[in-house]
């Protein structure tokens, strides 16, 4: 008989994970973007122990001072380190966006997976609303909301969560769709299973795939609108460092001393590359193909 | 043209393979020799991962992605075509060389017109002016035999039938005048009747054309009517190649024996003899023949020694160290005589009464004032009484609403009217929330294709498991154990537990479902098409283990097939459905003789069997209609022995020829037997 098959002796979910993690690492897109997300979560977690000068420290001698030996990236407006600030300035980004994108990718997708299942005319009728939602420039939302109630975690969470929760809505109903149609699900009904039972057993492990890629893009989209908040002074409040709040203020300055937005964006748009380019890897590595699966 | 007698198309030890992710060379095609004729007709069969369309593409020069040449060439008119530029290649394809694909639905442009499409292949690869196209257009249509072709070309294809879509897609093929055409499954997936008239049409263009034609398909029945020639290939190897006659009437290699033998035969109420193992994956075959393991004749040096390819006194290549012994035995007999369970007549199962099922989703209003929509239901005044322990076979074609019945006794579909009664006094509600988990344990259903109703992130062992806990509750080493007894019983082994559905083949998998099915303990098991994702051989067994589980357990099989051979080995009783409407019910042996209700009477002409002396006759147009006529007959549109105004107003009544055997047509049976011509048994 066969050979290919002796090899097999357990298909633990674990075994999966690391063929996966495998697949990713095994392609240069792969492996570089996964380099850098795991860089600057290492990075955010560290920073406060590692940076050279007290990102508060202010001085007037060193005013929009260039790069130099002791200063790496040079120093703001106001004389502050900015090797510091950017080493620390991914660390509320990252706190507020990786709270919010589970909350988000969970309540999206368990709407989207009810209406999936419910089809018909509800199911159009609910899309519809979801399409007006969609319809909406993103900013404008958010700002309404900021402004009401203020700035801060508080706010700041529960804002971003409720809106990129959206788009994950049509995501988990299309590829609850596509599941739904197949006939283990029918096999699953007429052996007299229950919804939920259905729902976790047959149509979960067939959509977390799915989902899991659309978790990681909805990370990078939400760490660029957080960034934009704080560019626009409702994101990160001063004198945190804050990456888009330090483009906000070294902007001005941007044709004489042009480090001071330099850094920042450097570190901002690795960590956006490197979200991008693992999710790409991963749909790969799952065999999920996202150019047809995103309708969104 | 070609004037000499070169071969149009030749092979020489072409061998094809890739490299895995292991860096492991695996071949596709091991060494094949094969040259075709200008006009000949030549077969490629063998089952599925047989090479046999890898074969077919490397022709045109065409590799699928991590596919590498390895060894050899293949030319066509004498130019090596993997040595050919692209454009090269591109002037021959399409233009001398033709790709008929499987699925013409799919391969034609959704959004162009019929005609535009067909003058677009006449621009690129004819030499008829722009003016003279439209006029050409015409001429392919009524080539293919098209009807109204002046209506045809402004059609989109999603407006044809099957057929239709197939027979435009034989007529862009047409359009360069290739000097050979190659068809990759031509008819897989269309209607018995559709694909006869599609093979007869083939059939006729070979002879009127002179064009060479090179089929590839699993079809031994569709191969035995179009070709001269067949080549059987198996691990990606010829391992036969002879005239139509020689490897279908008295094959000389023992796969292709056993390949023949595992065809369920119309004329034979018999179980087909399965083969046992499955093909050597890519890269698995060891130093001697391919074909060792599954062999019943093999010798010692067939596992060490692999055989060349040899030429018969009768003039055929044959790759087996054994072919004079083989040659020596007789044709292949009739396969194994069924075993068949006992019916206690008594015993009522399953009654079917005045069933009736539509589609069609009430509107709001319709729902506020409790109207039932007057449309024509897609099923309807469908009565049949199930016995315990028979097998009952629901034939059709696609639309017949068989599926449907199937879905409506598992209480996946409501009904609009009658009734379900089970075990003689329960009635089965319509819908599966309000059974009880009793009577949903006694109902199970088995689905066609597996890789579709297994989960694929489950384990065998998860999806066994499912049944289990909901119908008995059992959890850890009991659950275990049934798993494992049911397991054997399927004949797969413990050892399976642990794998994945993308770690079986498609044997497997639908033992896996079966079992899913029978560890249930079900008393009435429902089979939709079972079969008909599987390859011959594998069909065989799982047949073979359909009808053993059935002694075993004493279970009553409703069988849903499109395939009346296949009906023909398991049906203790048959009931022929067209348009959602009975036509003919009674004993599998009366209902395969005459006389019979005249779209029985169609099907069973046009079943095509692997014998090429065995004519179908074609007796009514191969039209798909979509929705079931409000009066009269259901078959009216289609019937050749229709009588007139009769059939179109007034429903058929039922006539009784035996004890069982019932007919629904308005012409007395003894008329009918003088009509009907068709051999069956």
């Amino acid at each position: 008989m066969s050979t290919i098959f002796q090899a097999v002796t357990k298909n633990r979910p674990q075994d999966r994970l690391f063929k996966v993690l495998r697949d990713v690492m095994s392609s240069p897109s792969g492996a570089i973007g996964l380099s850098l997300v795991v860089f600057h979560l290492v990075l955010a977690v560290t920073s406060p122990f590692i940076v050279p000068f007290d990102y508060r420290e202010i001085s007037s001698l060193l005013m929009l001072q260039g790069p130099s030996f002791e200063h790496w990236f040079g120093n703001d407006h106001l004389g502050r380190d900015i090797f510091s600030r950017t080493l620390l300035g991914g660390r509320e980004a990252i706190l507020i966006t990786g709270i919010a994108t589970p909350i988000a990718v969970v309540w999206g997708s368990f709407i989207g997976i009810f209406f999936g299942l419910v089809g018909g005319r509800i199911d159009e009728f609910a899309m519809r609303i979801v399409d007006a939602f969609l319809s909406l420039p993103w900013i404008l939302k958010m700002l309404v909301l900021i402004v009401t109630f203020g700035t801060g975690m508080g706010v700041l969470i529960p804002t971003l969560a409720f809106f990129y929760g959206i788009p994950v809505i049509r995501i988990a109903r299309a590829a609850t769709h596509d599941v739904v149609a197949r006939d283990f699900i029918s096999a699953a009904k007429a052996r007299g299973h229950g919804r939920i039972a259905i729902i976790r057993h047959e149509l979960l492990p067939n959509v977390l795939d799915t989902l899991m890629v659309e978790g990681a893009m909805r990370w990078s989209w939400m760490l660029l609108a957080f960034s934009s908040l704080s560019f626009l002074g409702f994101g990160a409040s001063p004198p945190t460092p804050d990456w888009g709040l330090m483009i906000a203020d070294a902007r001005g300055f941007m044709s004489f001393a042009p480090w001071g937005v330099l850094a920042p964006v450097v570190f901002l748009s690795s960590l956006i590359i490197g979200i991008n380019l693992t999710a790409d890897a991963l749909a790969k590595a799952l065999g999920i193909d996202r150019i047809q699966k995103a309708p969104v | 043209m070609n004037g000499d007698n070169k071969p149009l198309i030749e092979i020489r030890d072409l061998s094809i393979g890739y490299f895995n992710s292991a860096k492991q060379l695996l071949p596709i095609l091991r060494n094949i020799d094969l040259s075709i004729q200008a006009g000949e007709t030549v077969g490629l069969v063998g089952e599925s991962g047989s090479g046999k369309s890898t074969l077919a593409l490397a022709m045109m020069g065409y590799l699928s992605n991590p596919l590498k040449v390895l060894t050899g060439s293949t030319s066509f008119r004498n130019q090596s075509t993997f040595d050919l530029s692209a454009r090269e290649l591109e002037k021959i394809r399409g233009g001398e060389l033709a790709l008929i694909p499987q699925n013409a639905g799919q391969a034609l442009t959704p959004t162009q017109r019929i005609g535009r499409q067909i003058s677009e292949s006449l621009k690129l690869h004819s030499k008829v002016t722009e003016a003279d196209r439209p006029a050409r257009v015409l001429e392919l249509l009524t080539q293919v035999r098209l009807p109204d072709p002046m209506t045809l070309v402004n059609r989109y294809p999603h407006e044809l039938s099957g057929g239709q879509q197939q027979r435009v897609a034989v007529a862009m093929a047409l359009a360069g005048e290739p000097d050979a055409l190659l068809l990759d499954e031509p008819t897989t997936g269309l209607d018995v009747t559709t694909q006869a008239h599609v093979l007869e049409l083939l059939r006729d263009l070979a002879k009127e054309t002179g064009t060479a034609m090179v089929y590839v398909s699993h079809d031994l029945g569709a191969i035995a009517r179009v070709c001269d020639r067949v080549v059987v290939m198996y691990a990606g190897e010829i391992v036969l190649d002879g005239t139509v006659r020689q490897v279908l009437l008295k094959p000389v290699h023992p796969y292709a024996r056993s390949l023949l033998a595992s065809i369920p035969k119309l004329r034979e109420a018999s179980l087909p003899a399965a083969l046992d193992g499955r093909p050597p994956a890519p890269g698995d075959v060891g130093n001697g023949c391919a074909f060792v393991e599954r062999c019943t004749m093999a010798e010692d040096r067939c596992a060490t020694e692999r055989p060349i390819l040899q030429v018969t006194k009768a003039g055929e290549r044959v790759r087996c160290h054994l072919f004079e012994k083989v040659e020596k035995l007789a044709a292949p007999g009739p396969g194994s005589a069924v075993e068949r369970s006992l019916i206690s007549p008594a015993a009522e199962v399953l009654v079917l009464d005045n069933i009736a099922i539509s589609y069609t989703t009430r509107g709001i209003l319709d729902q506020i004032l409790g109207r039932q929509p007057n449309d024509t239901p897609t099923v309807d005044d469908i009565s049949i009484v199930i016995r315990k322990g028979e097998t009952i076979g629901l034939v059709g074609e696609s639309g017949s609403g068989k599926s449907t019945i199937l879905k409506a006794i598992a209480g996946l579909i409501p009904i609009r009217s009658g009734s379900i009664t089970y075990n003689g006094n329960e009635q089965l509600k319509a819908s599966v929330d309000q059974r009880s988990k009793d009577q949903l344990r006694r109902i199970q259903l088995i689905f066609q294709n597996p890789d579709d109703s297994l989960n694929p992130r489950q384990t065998v062992a998860e999806i066994l498991a499912q049944p289990l806990r909901l119908y008995f509750g059992l959890s850890s080493q009991e659950l275990h154990d049934r798993s494992v007894e049911i397991l054997e019983r399927v004949r797969l082994g413990g050892h399976y537990l642990d794998r994945l559905p993308s770690q079986l083949s498609g044997g497997e998998k639908q033992r896996v479902a079966v079992a899913r099915a029978f560890i249930a303990e079900p008393e009435l098991v429902l089979c939709d098409e079972v079969t008909s994702a599987l390859d011959v051989s594998v069909q065989a067994a799982v047949l073979e283990l359909l009808n053993r589980l059935q002694r075993e357990f004493g279970t009553t099989y409703i069988f849903v097939s499109h395939d009346l051979a296949v009906v023909r080995a398991l049906a203790d009783r048959v009931a022929l459905l067209y348009q959602g409407r009975l036509c003919e019910t009674g004993p599998a042996a009366d209902v395969y003789s005459l006389p019979s209700h005249p779209y029985t009477e169609v099907l069973l002409g046009a079943v095509l069997e692997p014998d090429p002396d065995l004519v179908p006759v074609l007796s009514a147009d191969d039209i798909v209609e979509l929705s079931p006529m409000p009066v009269g007959c259901a078959f009216q549109r289609r019937c050749p022995r229709r009588v007139g105004d009769i059939c179109d107003t007034q429903t058929p009544p039922w006539q009784q020829l035996n004890d069982e055997h019932l007919i629904r047509c308005h012409i007395p049976h003894r008329e009918l037997r003088k009509l009907q011509t068709v051999q069956v048994s």
